[in-house]
């Protein structure tokens, strides 16, 4: 960031000026108001959820299974006395956590090695088409995405790459449709990808040329100087990258409602091969798939919970990422 | 690098007189034959094992990228010019029950006006708030504790997922002050789903992508500008008003831009706040304001409608209305491509 001299700051003031910057300022704080109001209702919401539940909530050895106790939330008596609120919601939080993890793991290394080629290697004319083909991928709107996942990948995967001896073989459990965490993960990948490459190549050509050259006159090759000098600049980028496209897909729920199954099912790493393509749902998507029944209020406040679940880790998430940039800012001079 | 200097004494040409003077020739240094074909001349550390898979890793990344990227919009294409008819653009949506799926009947005019209500609406909302949040935190920025909360509070809407933010917004407009801005039932329950709703909430995930590209614009601006207009006894708002906000309109559009894309692509938003009409369906009579108090669908929800995971389950009207959306898309990025390029520096001296 460029440094302010103090004179951007001071000018010349009078009544209207001072106005002004009230009015300026509290428009700009409608943006905490905003956040505030949403922490406080949300949790006001959430909390018989959680109450009820305990640490069962979250707790992976709880046990259950959450469509049927989705189902018997939505229809306890109408008596507030009477609620149902048992919900052990591990399955969610860990499909989310399993969709999210993998297709930032995968999608980072993709996103920088794409990006060191669009920058380095790329032939010129390939570079001009490249960069706003990423700009364009990163608008495309996620519903495309689900419909191409839903109408193509998933059915492939259903008919050609799952045996019929492995849909038998877990016939009693799930059905293996094709629609699956392991798609989820592919289409969230190819979607969260070009976000990342667009920040990444600009954090790379804001990269000081003198440094680049430095470590190329100590006769070092492209791939090194590259690699050890402006990806190790752009660290602080990178890391915002990656930042911003966790929380795309944390939040994701459109398209992941659609390829993922929509079974509230935690899928097993035992079980070999199949764990690939078992269903899932993460935490975004159960919200939409369920939005119907926000009119039964037990069933309304679990799924403010899940929101509340959500709103935390994206939080955490921001905070997270401000830290780690700040830690490694001390290194590097932040093209960000 | 073992080259003997009488080695190289040898090859040095003698300059003549009344020619331009030449660089003497030097041998060039051995390269191993096993590395000729990847090396450039200036180069000389041979590539390690490392190297070369990474240069490979990255035209791996690099071509499957464009392949990727390829065979969307290729697919996009086919199945669009394929199944989208000029005819039912203009065409009202036919409502079926979900017993009848015929897929063959109603267009998508409904859908359309949906999305461009709703994102006018929404950067109708977004830049008012957004620019002055950019301004304030640009040029005033005090007291310093709130403008720091003030910019990791735009960061924290930029992060929530919009799922959240349309919950959050049904809980708040379902409440009885806001019922003006939506239909009211019989008893007093407010539906708390409009136009007007969605499009409020629609502001909030437009507002950090102009927030981010105004301020953007307003940093480039150096300091001798502001300078000179308080030499010239301009205060700081009119300052503001008369040079800053001109200046910085490439950049205020580009992010008004990026965020009108944003609303055109969101769902959940849509499919939670809009209500589940497939139409347009005006509360009230008023015109214009009735329309905005009433619900409908946009292109996002009428696609997610029309996938197998919607009621609709009818492919070839949600491929033909993603390919309007896409282009609708297309065109949005192509504006945004048109300012970046024309930005020069007009502070340049």
């Amino acid at each position: 960031m460029r440094r302010r001299s103090g004179l951007q700051k001071a000018g010349p003031r009078n009544r209207t000026d001072q106005r002004a910057e009230l009015l300026l300022g509290a428009l700009a704080c409608v943006v905490l108001v905003l956040i505030a109001g949403m922490i406080v209702f949300v949790f006001a919401k959430a909390w018989p959820s959680f109450s009820h539940n305990g640490f069962d909530w979250f707790s992976p050895w709880a046990g259950g299974n959450v469509d049927e106790e989705l189902t018997n939330i939505f229809e306890s008596p109408a008596n507030p006395s009477q609620f149902v609120y048992t919900m052990h919601a591990w399955p969610l939080i860990y499909s989310t956590a399993l969709i999210t993890l993998g297709a930032i793991v995968i999608g980072t290394g993709f996103a920088l090695l794409s990006a060191m080629f669009i920058v380095e290697f790329a032939p010129p004319a390939l570079q001009k088409v490249l960069e706003p083909v990423v700009r364009l991928l990163a608008a495309v709107p996620s519903v495309i995405y689900g419909l191409i996942g839903i109408l193509v990948i998933v059915p492939f995967v259903g008919n050609h790459l799952i045996t019929q001896g492995a849909k038998d073989s877990v016939a009693g459990v799930i059905g293996l449709s094709g629609a699956s965490w392991g798609v989820g993960v592919l289409i969230l990948t190819v979607m969260i990808t070009p976000i990342m490459i667009a920040i990444v190549v600009d954090a790379l050509r804001a990269v000081p040329i003198g440094w680049r050259e430095g470590s190329v006159s100590l006769g070092v090759n492209r791939w090194r100087a590259l690699w050890t000098v402006s990806v190790r600049a752009a660290r602080p980028a990178i890391v915002a990258a990656a930042v911003l496209a966790t929380a795309r897909a944390l939040g994701e729920a459109i398209m992941l409602s659609m390829v993922t199954g929509s079974v509230g099912f935690a899928p097993n790493p035992l079980d070999g091969v199949i764990f690939f393509v078992e269903p899932a749902r993460p935490l975004a998507a159960t919200i939409v798939d369920n939005a119907e029944g926000l009119s039964v209020a037990p069933f309304e406040q679990t799924l403010y919970a899940f929101a509340s679940v959500l709103l935390v880790s994206a939080a955490f998430l921001s905070f997270g990422g401000w830290y780690i940039r700040r830690r490694l800012r001390r290194y590097t001079l932040s093209p960000i | 690098m073992s080259t003997p200097a009488s080695e190289s004494s040898r090859t040095v040409a003698k300059p003549r007189r009344g020619r331009r003077f030449q660089a003497p020739k030097l041998p060039r240094p051995r390269i191993p034959r096993r590395d000729r074909g990847l090396l450039k001349e200036e180069e000389v550390v041979p590539w390690s094992i490392g190297d070369r898979i990474g240069l490979a890793a990255a035209w791996f990344s690099g071509l499957l990228l464009c392949a990727i990227a390829a065979s969307i919009v290729i697919y996009m294409l086919v199945r669009g010019l394929q199944y989208v008819n000029l005819s039912a653009i203009g065409e009202h949506p036919i409502v079926q029950s979900t017993t009848q799926i015929t897929g063959t009947s109603g267009g998508y005019l409904d859908p359309i006006e949906g999305t461009l209500i709703l994102t006018t609406l929404g950067i109708l909302i977004a830049l008012p708030i957004g620019v002055a949040t950019a301004v304030w935190l640009s040029e005033y920025a005090r007291p310093a504790w709130l403008a720091r909360a003030v910019e990791s509070g735009v960061e924290i809407v930029a992060g929530t997922p919009t799922i959240v933010l349309a919950i959050f917004g049904l809980l708040i407009f379902s409440k009885g002050i806001f019922g003006f801005l939506s239909f009211t039932a019989q008893g007093g329950a407010v539906f708390g789903r409009s136009f007007f709703i969605a499009g409020i909430m629609m502001s909030l995930i437009a507002l950090p992508l102009v927030v981010g590209s105004t301020r953007e614009a307003l940093q480039s601006i150096p300091a001798h500008v502001r300078e000179a207009s308080y030499a010239l006894g301009k205060d700081k708002i009119s300052t503001i008003r008369r040079v800053l906000l001109p200046a910085s309109r490439k950049g205020i559009a580009t992010g008004a831009t990026l965020g009108m894309g944003r609303i055109a692509g969101d769902t959940a938003i849509v499919v939670i706040l809009l209500g589940a009409s497939l139409t347009l369906q005006p509360y009230g009579g008023t015109p214009v304001l009735g329309t905005l108090r009433g619900t409908g669908s946009t292109l996002t929800s009428f696609v997610y409608a029309n996938s197998p995971a919607g009621e609709g389950n009818s492919p070839t009207k949600a491929y033909a209305a993603a390919f309007v959306l896409l282009v609708i898309v297309i065109l949005m990025n192509f504006v945004v491509d048109l300012f970046s390029r024309q930005r020069s520096d007009p502070w340049a001296r």
